[in-house]
């Protein structure tokens, strides 16, 4: 059996490169791989385009890559709001590229991608601006726009547990985006806080399955976002 | 422009949106006023709330000392999970929401047009916006109820014949309560069901952008 467990942060983050796509969980704080992406910092990667619902929270997480200057595009649902400052500060100053998704096709673009499709037809944002320049098609007399997949070199997630051969469990609203990016990227990274042995998870209760995870990284105790803390 | 003092309160207007949900519905609410709604649903009803970030059948804020940093709304406030409540991952979410799984959605607005467009996810003068589940959300549910001011900070009425600003969702709201009324969108006719005590029909008539049909209207009674 192969050996996912990252022998440290460095290991764990070494494969991601300048200019990748990196897909991130979480929403707001809960399952934001916080660590993971302290670890990027801390290597000073560059340009890299990455997929999130949020923009940041304070300076910590998805906000700390920005600042460091570690993003050149940002591609998410939700990029306005007060806590996020880092990401307004960037952008007012032509640093960063932003692409706006609607929620709901951001993840399906997610599991199309990590699926094998070629993409899918949503009747959401019909007639907006959203939809400008894509292909729209008539199904049952009904308008839905076509959209793509979209699919990360690397997927950084964040999970309470992990076992030996890495299939995983969340806690509660820090599911969210993680299980769909593990499927959606060419190399799927966790955060966990504890690793079990491989019988301790109930195989009727995992979410995401071993296959999709590529290594984990064991943090030893489950911190949430520093931003929730203030909420 | 009417005098304030008349206008109903945001908990007034909460509590007039929670009189028309039914018993057994799943109902997402959205960012702001619509969150001060499950205060006034009937203890005895069966309303389930879905938070698209992941959490079905989402109960209060908790009590202190059983804050759980990881189970937030969509708006990021802490919140609980109510017994037979769900976690799911965003897929499953937008599929509750998509799927038609939402039998009413309360959301916020900047503009409603007689139609039935929602507007509420970027001004015109903003570079870009804020969608989150918005769209996804207003083009699935099974009912969209707006619940807003009547009118903007300015004076301006959001409820116009034709919407300016940019659209969320076409033709999709299909009640509106403000702080002067509730307004039922029918097939291109806007019905003034209720209005708020101390103001005629034609005083909300005269702060609305569009033609309401007020044959019918009656007066909001309120318990508060």
């Amino acid at each position: 059996m192969k050996n996912k467990r990252a022998q440290s942060l460095e290991d764990a983050v070494k494969i991601v490169k300048d200019g990748a796509t990196v897909l991130i969980g979480g929403f707001g704080p809960p399952g934001v791989p916080e660590i993971l992406i302290d670890g990027i910092c801390d290597n000073k990667i560059k340009n890299l385009t990455i997929v999130t619902n949020n923009a940041g929270t304070d300076r910590s997480g998805v906000a700390r890559l920005m600042d460091e200057g570690c993003v050149s595009k940002l591609i998410c649902t939700f990029p306005w709001a007060k806590e996020s400052f880092v990401f307004k500060e960037l952008y007012d100053a032509g640093k960063l590229q932003l692409e706006i998704v609607p929620q709901g096709t951001l993840a399906e673009r997610m599991r199309t991608a990590g699926a094998g499709l070629g993409g899918f037809l949503t009747p959401t944002a019909v007639g907006t601006d959203l939809a400008e320049g894509k292909q729209i098609h008539k199904v049952n007399g009904t308008d839905y726009i076509l959209e793509l997949p979209l699919r990360g070199d690397v997927a950084l997630i964040k999970a309470l547990k992990a076992d030996k051969r890495g299939n995983l469990i969340y806690n509660k609203s820090a599911r969210n985006f993680n299980p769909i990016m593990a499927m959606a990227a060419d190399q799927t990274i966790v955060e966990v806080s504890e690793e079990v042995e491989i019988d301790e998870l109930d195989p009727e209760v995992i979410i995401t399955p071993s296959v999709f995870v590529d290594s984990y990284f064991v943090t030893g105790h489950y911190e949430v976002g520093k931003g929730s803390k203030q909420t | 422009m009417t005098d304030r003092k008349y206008l109903l309160t945001r908990e007034q207007i909460a509590a007039c949106v929670a009189k028309d949900l039914e018993d057994g519905w799943l109902v997402n609410l959205g960012i702001g006023m619509p969150t001060l709604i499950p205060s006034y649903i009937p203890s005895d009803y069966d309303i389930m709330f879905h938070s698209e970030n992941g959490v079905v059948g989402m109960g209060p804020p908790p009590l202190p000392g059983e804050e759980e940093l990881d189970l937030i709304s969509a708006g990021k406030g802490l919140v609980t999970l109510i017994p037979g409540g769900a976690y799911v991952n965003h897929i499953d979410s937008f599929a509750i929401a998509r799927g038609g799984r939402l039998d009413c959605a309360v959301l916020g607005a900047f503009q409603v047009a007689a139609n039935g467009d929602l507007c509420n996810w970027r001004l015109p003068q903003q570079k870009s916006g804020s969608v989150g589940g918005a769209m996804d959300i207003a083009a699935g549910a099974k009912r969209v109820y707006v619940m807003m001011t009547h009118t903007t900070r300015e004076g301006d009425s959001k409820i116009i014949s034709e919407r300016t600003y940019p659209l969320t969702a076409g033709g999709v709201v299909s009640k509106v309560y403000t702080d002067m009324a509730i307004i039922s969108v029918e097939a291109n006719e806007l019905i003034l069901e209720a209005v708020a005590p101390g103001i005629t029909p034609e005083d909300v008539q005269s702060a609305t952008g569009a033609h309401l049909n007020i044959e019918n209207s009656q007066e909001i009674k309120l318990n508060l």
